[in-house]
């Protein structure tokens, strides 16, 4: 039942590593001995080539390499260099998209243990085992574009285990995973480790997810288990600078990783941020029904439907979340309702201070009045990426929108000031760091709208995969634009995200949606005055508008947001905003 | 029964009929996958049910349309097919008169109502194919010298050569074919693994293509109507499609690298298997040829290409 026999012993002595066309070096120095068996949590700041080590481990660099650089010192695994001892080693990354090779999820399994060749009797013994190691609930059959993420990550973990690695390398393999997929390969980890001697050498940001603490369970308060028994800190340019049991680790080096954007337990960010003051909705979706694209061409399958007669209502001033685990629809709607796609069947129409535009539905607004009053930000930033430099991007929209120079440069500086991009403004935007690329994308919606801002700024994700710097920023800037009176909707499955800043949280399951849930006094506030009987009645009832006066005014009351995000925080936040009401 | 189900059931007859191959024993392919399925039944619990559930609509979805297996052509082996529509085009090409082509056509149509094909499918296959063979004919009637019967041949001719190419593709299923040139045809391993992976990625790109037109549409960008600007807007989203097809590509190369695909000898964990239906289909041809060029030169109008 091991997937594993033994364990590998991984040297690496003055190694280091350069990518090809850069002048700096990524890694330099790191001097570190990996016993066999030992699992080893590798942490440092956001490219400080922690990647590129694992990759280095799993034998991908070097001359035949799929990965070009420079590469210095010496790398051994077992004593012999890593790309010899492939096959030995297995590496999962963080998207399971770019992981499976086959079509079928037996096949796929197959792939390593056929590359290694092993006879055909063997292989599917292998494969059968590794699908039961991780839980795999399907035939092998099974296609692999049938599965969920969870479901894809597991079978990319089978396909490794099915070549019985004795170092098994771990890049983010929970990522791109909602939170009951994380959850189920975590499971399966802690399991791989009870029955593989395997060596394991893990690269997490989210370092509360592999680390066990009483203090730190996870949402179903579940309490999370050592996943590692070693922590090794690794510093861009320099080699380790820390080395230890978990614990010592944190307590030594807890603040400087902190400080340089690691999710270290006991020391996540506390943004401060305020509250909005909520205000008559200003979208509102009804009876929604949509489905997926179809197939390519003629010889498609008809999508399957995504959502189903959902309900939702953006309002100003106040932050919307919709949650939901992958394929949930949270993405659909939130399309719907930036008016990029079309519903189905239903209708999303603007209201209030949007219907004064226009009252036709958002979908059939034409895109530069869409972009100038909503604002989406798409989950991978490089998608809505438009010119070749950041100062281009910034400047496209008010320049579109018939701005002089001179406004629009005045424009553009402030929003390079406000997003930390000054230094950056003639980079092509590729080029960018992952926080850096996200900053950039949320200053390009900003960049559309009238004064500064549209009034409905939609975020896909916009939390994913960014260090504590970037985080903190993203939802302080967040909640300076709800507290003007911008409407802020989020898809997320980010916990941090829902508990300082949301007020109104709108659960999707199989693209359902749950009533409303009040994640803050301000959104409990919002919900209390409309409930969902007086909801339905005023949407079987009246015509579009007349309803959006009846709503009122909204207030919300003091303090009502920052509640779990820190003592300082709360403080701030009620003078001010208190102060704000007078 | 469903589809996997009888897929499942169909390859273990398969094992059981022919009896053990060079090295299959007793844990062969279906037999795995109904072990595993028992095993997924009894741990159950949270995850494997909810899973279940909740991937059930997107099957059906990104499945694609699957073909009944029990059609004797899917079932035939794709090199097979393929070699099959070779032929076809060989002893096509040479011969310009409808006649002989007719005859191929015919046998080719014949031949329909074995591959699995629902009619709905057929009509997105066959409209495009019927409106080629009517340009050529019309450009050759047009333009041509040879007069309405070189006109007809020449769509003949076209549709008789493309249709069993069509069937040999749309009746295959991607991975049986790789298996099967490869260990049939011996066409190099790597390249074949390669474009299957790269073939799993299509739906992924198509996705990605949609992305950036929403992307553009929240930017402010869509053509409005104006062909000048839809031409700016497409070649855009062309290029960030390039970008990020190559770094999927890299990617998906270094999780194959990593998987030990670089380099050494591989081995099959599936058996393609020729059997006496394959040869049948390759005699067949042949003999399908020799009858259509009989009878084309006993009636007088077989006609040999000129140049």
């Amino acid at each position: 039942m091991t997937p594993a026999r033994g364990g590998a012993r991984v040297e690496l002595a003055g190694w280091g590593w350069r990518h090809s066309g850069r002048s700096r070096w990524s890694l330099r120095g790191v001097d570190l001995l990996i016993e066999p068996g030992e699992r080893v949590l590798l942490l440092g700041a956001s490219g400080a080539g922690k990647s590129t080590l694992l990759h280095a481990m799993a034998g991908l660099t070097g001359e035949s390499g799929a990965v070009s650089g420079d590469e210095e010192g010496r790398l051994r695994i077992d004593g012999g260099p890593a790309a010899a001892s492939r096959g030995g080693v297995a590496l999962v990354s963080q998207d399971p998209e770019t992981q499976l090779v086959m079509a079928r999820s037996g096949d796929d399994a197959a792939f390593g243990p056929e590359n290694l060749g092993l006879e055909r009797a063997e292989i599917w013994a292998r494969v059968r085992e590794a699908l039961e190691e991780v839980g795999f609930g399907y035939g092998p059959d099974r296609p692999t574009a049938a599965l969920s993420g969870g479901e894809k990550q597991r079978l990319v973990l089978a396909g490794a285990l099915a070549m019985r690695p004795r170092l098994l390398l771990l890049d983010e393999p929970t990522a791109n995973l909602d939170r009951a997929g994380a959850a189920r390969v975590r499971r399966v980890l802690e399991h791989l480790l009870r029955s593989s001697e395997a060596t394991m050498v893990l690269v997490e940001h989210r370092v509360a997810e592999v680390v066990g603490d009483a203090a730190n369970a996870d949402e179903a308060g579940e309490a999370v288990a050592d996943l590692v028994d070693r922590v090794v800190v690794v510093e861009p340019g320099a080699g380790v600078v820390a080395d230890g049991e978990p614990a010592a680790v944190f307590a030594g080096h807890g603040r400087s990783l902190a400080d340089q954007g690691v999710w270290v337990p006991g020391r996540e960010p506390r943004p401060s941020v305020r509250p909005g003051a909520a205000g008559p909705a200003v979208i509102e979706a009804a009876g929604c029904t949509a489905r997926a694209p179809g197939g390519i061409g003629l010889l498609g399958a008809p999508g399957a439907p995504v959502l189903h007669g959902v309900d939702a209502a953006v309002h100003p001033g106040t932050a919307t979340a919709l949650t939901g685990p992958n394929g949930a629809g949270k993405s659909t709607l939130l399309g719907l309702l930036a008016g990029l796609d079309a519903p189905q069947d239903g209708t999303v129409a603007p209201r209030g201070r949007l219907a004064g535009v226009s009252t036709r539905p958002l979908a059939k607004w034409p895109a530069r009045r869409l972009a100038r009053h909503v604002g989406t930000v798409f989950q991978h930033a490089e998608d809505q990426f438009v010119t070749g430099s950041v100062r281009d991007e910034l400047a496209f929209a008010p320049r579109r929108a018939g701005l002089s120079e001179g406004e629009t440069r005045r424009r553009v500086d402030e929003l390079l000031e406000r997003l930390r991009l000054t230094g950056l403004a003639d980079v092509h935007p590729f080029t960018l760091s992952g926080g850096e690329k996200r900053r950039l994308s949320v200053a390009t919606a900003l960049s559309s709208g009238a004064s500064h801002a549209p009034d409905v700024l939609l975020l896909d994700e916009p939390t994913f995969g960014q260090d504590t710097r970037t985080w903190r920023e993203l939802v302080e800037l967040l909640s300076e634009l709800r507290a003007d009176g911008r409407a802020v909707v989020t898809a997320t499955h980010d916990a941090a995200l829902l508990r300082c800043f949301t007020d109104v949280e709108i659960g999707l399951s199989g693209g359902y949606a749950r009533p409303p849930a009040a994640r803050s006094e301000a959104g409990a506030a919002l919900l209390a005055d409309r409930p969902p009987s007086a909801r339905s009645r005023e949407r079987s009832g009246s015509g579009p508008d007349g309803r959006n006066d009846a709503d009122g005014a909204h207030r919300s009351p003091p303090g009502a947001d920052a509640d779990r995000c820190g003592e300082r925080g709360r403080r701030r936040v009620s003078g001010r905003g208190e102060g704000e009401r007078r | 029964m469903s589809a996997a189900g009888a897929d499942r059931g169909r390859r273990a007859a398969r094992t059981a009929a022919e009896g053990a191959p060079e090295r299959t024993p007793a844990p062969g392919r279906a037999g795995a996958g109904a072990a595993v399925r028992a095993e997924a039944a009894d741990c159950g619990g949270e995850g494997g049910g909810s899973a279940a559930v909740r991937t059930a609509p997107a099957e059906s979805a990104s499945a694609g349309p699957r073909l009944p297996r029990r059609a004797w052509l899917p079932r035939a082996d794709p090199a097979g097919k393929l070699l099959a529509a070779v032929l076809v085009a060989a002893g096509l090409i040479p011969v310009v008169d409808p006649v002989t082509s007719g005859v191929v056509l015919a046998a080719g149509l014949g031949l329909l109502p074995f591959s699995g094909l629902g009619r709905a499918r057929l009509a997105a296959l066959g409209v495009p194919l019927l409106l080629m063979g009517a340009s050529i004919g019309l450009v050759n009637l047009v333009f041509g010298e040879e007069g309405p019967m070189g006109a007809l041949g020449a769509a003949v001719r076209l549709l008789a050569i493309a249709l069993p190419s069509m069937l040999a593709a749309v009746t295959s299923d991607p991975t049986d074919m790789a298996d099967s040139l490869v260990q049939r045809l011996r066409v190099p391993e790597r390249p074949a693994i390669a474009v299957l992976a790269a073939l799993r990625l299509i739906p992924l790109l198509a996705e990605q293509w949609r992305t950036l037109g929403r992307a553009r549409r929240a930017r402010g960008l869509d053509s409005g109507g104006n062909p000048a600007r839809a031409a700016a807007v497409f070649t855009g989203k062309a290029f960030a499609l390039l970008v990020r097809s190559i770094r999927i590509g890299t990617l998906l190369a270094m999780a194959m690298d990593a998987r030990g695909f670089a380099g050494g000898p591989r081995s099959h964990a599936r058996l393609s298997r020729w059997r006496t239906a394959d040869t049948a289909l390759l005699a067949g041809t042949l003999a399908l040829l020799a009858a259509a060029h009989a009878v084309s030169a006993a009636a007088g109008t077989w006609t040999p290409l000129t140049f």
